[in-house]
């Protein structure tokens, strides 16, 4: 059974070498994907100013409802899993800040109205610091942090 | 070969997750390049859009701190079995791949 699922998803991602193809090709413009791209936030260099440029304001309330998983110590800080779950309802954006990074901001995920309020990735962290979890619902800011020990640092340099 | 590996499966609980995995360098543009010395521009997946039946479940909107070769892991309700999946990515380069898979 697991090797019959296996190969189903093998066969869907050759499927799909044509739409690739098809983006170098030229056929379908990639920059009409994409949607406002929130560049002050990213190139934020302090939390509070990538907030404040992410969503307008930079009044977080500390929730203990947000679960953080990362671990204690990451020894290479360039793969640092994380993943971020809260019982909070109406959620509507989840982001993922690493306090000590040069641009805290990692990342910030806008959920469907049905999706879960949960997600999972890997980030890089420059040094020890927070991971700063911030959840948008209802129109409030909420947000938790868990602090990560970085043994190799993953940012280059 | 499509960049990205994905997969959805249907819980009991009418949830299903998704996983997907890009390959992708996701270079800072910090980073020197060992042989030459030079810095390695900046390339990374600024987006990443998921949509179930033609809606959006899932938008990511990223920086270079996300790790080379991403993960992404989320869970939604309200699918059936068969329904199909959409992944689609764009870099700060302008390279863009997408993929299709259905739930199991």
């Amino acid at each position: 059974m697991t090797s019959m699922k296996r190969r189903i998803f093998l066969k869907g991602s050759l499927a799909t070498g044509a739409i690739g193809m098809a983006v170098s090709a030229g056929l379908i413009t990639p920059r009409m994907a994409l949607a406002a791209w929130p560049k002050a936030a990213f190139d934020a260099t302090s939390v509070d100013s990538a907030v404040s440029n992410l969503f307008g304001s930079s009044t977080l309330a500390g929730s203990d409802k947000i679960k953080i998983k990362a671990p204690d110590i990451a020894e290479n800080g360039a793969v640092v899993p994380i993943s971020i779950e809260t019982d909070i309802k109406g959620v509507e954006s989840i982001s993922i800040i690493a306090e000590k990074n040069a641009t805290p901001l990692t990342s910030s995920f806008v959920l469907g109205k049905d999706t879960e309020a949960f997600i999972a990735t890997r980030i890089k962290m420059g040094k020890t610091g927070s991971v700063i979890a911030v959840v948008k619902a209802g129109g409030k800011l909420y947000s938790t942090g868990k602090e990560v020990k970085v043994t190799i640092g993953g940012c280059g340099g | 070969m499509s960049s990205i590996k994905m997969r959805a499966t249907l819980g009991d609980n009418g949830v299903t997750t998704v996983k997907i995995l890009i390959s992708h360098p996701m270079d800072t543009g910090l980073e020197k390049d060992k042989k030459t010395g030079n810095l390695i521009p900046a390339h990374f997946i600024q987006e990443v859009v998921c949509e179930h039946n033609g809606a959006s479940v899932l938008t990511a909107e990223w920086g270079p701190a996300i790790s080379k070769n991403p993960y992404l892991s989320f869970r939604f309700k309200g699918a059936k079995a068969g329904d199909a999946i959409k992944v689609n990515w764009v870099d700060n380069q302008g390279n863009s791949d997408s993929d299709e898979t259905t739930i199991q």
